[in-house]
């Protein structure tokens, strides 16, 4: 009886394991973490204090004593001519220049480490423009890669957005739209309650199928006969308004939307 | 077991729930609203009979160009060019083409027709909201031709009121001192018009010195202050009537008598005992009653709306200042603190501001503050002016300007201004001559 229960347990237990082993969904797929992109703070001031590499300081010398050839009138065209690519230093020659420094101050076979190390470094920044076509194809296909990147989070966003409200940018757009077509009457008195919210129905394109004040009771009652003339005043908006400036994707979220006018924050001034 | 089904079904199933989504619109512009007010439409046999009457070749223009011109003074509205409309004033009146209408960018529209019916002028009018393609308001006027202007005036108080939510100030008058000659011996007069300007009538001859004329609040009475044997005396004038009455004699009267809310008392300050305080007067029994008790000098008190509490600069803190008391002299409250001296005091019919004039390093200024002392803002400046007077909406204050004379004495000139709460609808108020302290009736048609 021990002995078969043993077994039973055993192999319940081995089966459960391997089920566990075996199943997908159980086993949890490894975080996939976008790779760390590394920030250097530096402190910004007014002038630069990063001094210009060898190379880089000779270039832009050199551009800027052509600048100034070009400008002076009486510069000969001969000296312009004489201002060939050439007359850049070689990167080799250059490394060659530091070695020789180096050498004479320091112990050589540290110094020539690093300048290798540099050297190194500066050969692959250099501009080889033999490889400019396949710098060109890289980054067509890395581009290619992100835009399809770039396609899946937005299709991912819009799905999302479908059941939200609108972003910043689309409730920011349509409020400078509204702003520029509500005159607000002028004679309303700013201790009242002066929100009239206004349900719209709206057609795909931003214009209006329906409107209907919330309050509408509130335009019968006695003393608030001010509120006739903001609720008309918003609807005059609406109309002069129309179409909406409405996202022109998720229809769905939007074709019922609630517009609540408060006039009170401008004529408190 | 069905029910079980159901319930699992109900629990998986995707709800897809919208909220709806609110937009806040906090802000809109104050532009001036765009508003086409169409020729009042006349039949060929009235307008014969208004031009055998009135001597004017189209009323129903007339008409409409009044509400035009009340309605582009007033600085909320921009009546359209009138060469834009594309209907006709007739065909207008009965069933605007708001198409037509919209194409010109009118969010407002007037049409209107003019009758000669018995002898008498009938003008209706209607409010259309062009956006809304309905109509707003529809009203008739039956009246002597002779009033004319009058109804010009009431259907702009009309169309403001509907379309600002505040009532309008246009069939209302202004009654000032005209003034004329040289700075050394102007002749005064007592003069009142329409607050366009026009109907222009003097009350006085000239004989004496009339100053600071103020309107009662109620109805057309206005009291005034003129010398007599050169002691001031306050006067009663009912303007509908021309019977005037003097209310007493005051000497040392430093300032304008002004009317309570309800008309039945007067405001003013005197100097007794060699102190100038404040007391009013009682118009029915003529008991005086002393107000303010301070060896300082107060003076131009002004009773806010409700008749609860008084407005009055004084000098009690070194220099002057304006403060509030209520309407027994108690709780004395100095609100002004800015630098310079303030005068003039004035509560606004709505109660919510009080308008005063500022001496600030030689410029006078006009400004409102709340009645709290609060959020002071100065409206315009200039070399020489002061007097504000509110219209009875409160929201434009009329006032006198001053220029400056040269080295030999010339150049000199007082005039009327009108400028509204925001500051920028600052207008000269045509007079036929020089004119100061004005002020502003309530509405002839209430």
């Amino acid at each position: 009886m021990n002995r078969n229960v043993i077994i039973s347990f055993g192999l319940h237990t081995l089966f459960v394991i391997i089920t566990a082993m075996s199943l997908p969904f159980l086993s949890k797929k490894p975080i996939d973490l976008p790779p760390i992109i590394s920030v250097e703070l530096i402190q910004i001031t007014d002038k630069t204090n990063i001094p210009f590499a060898p190379k880089a300081k000779k270039i832009i010398e050199k551009v800027k004593e052509k600048e100034k050839k070009l400008v002076s009138e009486q510069a000969p065209p001969k000296k312009i001519k004489k201002q060939k690519p050439d007359a850049v230093p070689l990167p080799d020659e250059k490394i060659e220049k530091i070695k020789k420094i180096k050498d004479e101050k320091q112990n050589p076979e540290k110094v020539e480490t690093e300048i290798k190390q540099i050297s190194e470094f500066e050969k692959k920044e250099l501009f080889d423009t033999n490889n400019i076509a396949a710098l060109i194809d890289k980054s067509k296909m890395e581009s290619a890669e992100t835009n399809k990147k770039i396609d899946k989070v937005s299709q991912n966003q819009d799905k999302e957005m479908d059941y939200g409200g609108l972003t910043l940018s689309e409730e920011d757009a349509l409020k400078a739209q509204i702003f520029g077509c509500w005159s607000i009457p002028l004679g309303l008195p700013f201790n009242e309650n002066l929100l009239v919210r206004i349900k719209l129905q709206l057609k795909p394109d931003g214009s209006i199928i329906r409107t209907e004040i919330l309050d509408h009771a509130r335009m019968n009652r006695p003393g608030q006969a001010f509120y006739k003339v903001l609720a008309e005043s918003a609807l005059r908006a609406i109309k002069l308004c129309q179409p909406l400036r409405v996202p022109s994707t998720g229809y769905e979220r939007w074709k019922d939307m609630q517009l609540n006018f408060d006039a009170r924050e401008m004529l408190e001034g | 077991m069905l029910f079980r089904y159901l319930l699992i079904l109900l629990v998986l199933l995707p709800i897809k729930a919208f909220a709806l989504i609110e937009v806040d619109i906090t802000r809109g512009n104050l532009n001036p609203l765009p508003v086409a007010v169409s020729p009042l439409a006349i039949d060929k046999s009235s307008k014969e009979n208004f031009k055998k009457i009135l001597k004017k070749e189209n009323l129903g223009s007339e008409i409409s160009m009044i509400v035009e011109n009340n309605l582009k003074q007033s600085g909320l509205f921009n009546p359209l060019n009138k060469d834009a409309f594309l209907q006709e004033p007739d065909i207008a009146n009965l069933k605007p083409r708001f198409e037509d209408w919209n194409l010109i960018k009118a969010q407002a529209l007037v049409t209107g027709k003019v009758t000669f019916v018995d002898e008498k002028l009938r003008v209706e009018f209607r409010l259309w909201d062009v956006l809304a393609g309905k109509e707003m308001m529809a009203l008739a006027f039956t009246t002597v031709p002779s009033n004319w202007r009058r109804v010009g005036h009431i259907i702009t108080d009309k169309v403001y009121e509907r379309l600002t939510g505040e009532k309008g100030y246009f069939d209302t008058r202004i009654i000032y001192i005209s003034e004329k000659g040289p700075k050394t011996n102007r002749i005064k007069k007592l003069a009142i018009m329409d607050q366009d300007g026009f109907n222009n009538k003097y009350l006085t001859l000239g004989n004496e010195l009339v100053l600071t004329p103020r309107f009662s609040p109620t109805n057309q009475m206005v009291t005034y202050l003129s010398y007599f044997k050169n002691l001031p005396r306050v006067y009663l004038l009912d303007i509908e009537t021309g019977m005037q009455e003097v209310v007493g004699d005051f000497p040392g009267m430093t300032f304008a008598p002004r009317f309570s809310p309800d008309g039945k008392k007067i405001i003013m300050s005197f100097a007794k005992d060699g102190n100038s305080d404040i007391y009013t007067m009682d118009l029915e029994n003529r008991i005086v009653e002393r107000i303010s008790n301070h060896p300082s000098i107060d003076t131009s008190p002004s009773y806010s709306p409700d008749g609860k509490y008084i407005t009055f600069n004084s000098d009690r803190s070194g220099y002057q200042q304006i403060y509030i008391m209520k309407s027994n002299g108690k709780n004395v409250k100095r609100i002004s603190f800015g630098n310079g001296l303030y005068g003039t005091p004035v509560w606004s019919p709505r109660g919510d501001l009080i308008a005063f004039t500022k001496l600030h390093k030689g410029k006078f200024y006009i400004g409102v503050m709340r009645t709290d002392g609060t959020g002071e803002r100065l409206l315009t400046e200039n070399y020489y002016q002061e007097a504000p007077s509110w219209s009875p909406n409160g929201r434009v204050l009329i006032f006198y300007r001053e220029t400056k004379t040269n080295a030999k004495g010339e150049g000199f000139s007082a005039k009327l201004w009108s400028i509204d709460l925001t500051g920028y609808n600052e207008k000269m108020v045509e007079t036929e001559t020089d004119a100061s302290d004005p002020s502003w009736s309530s509405l002839l048609s209430n």
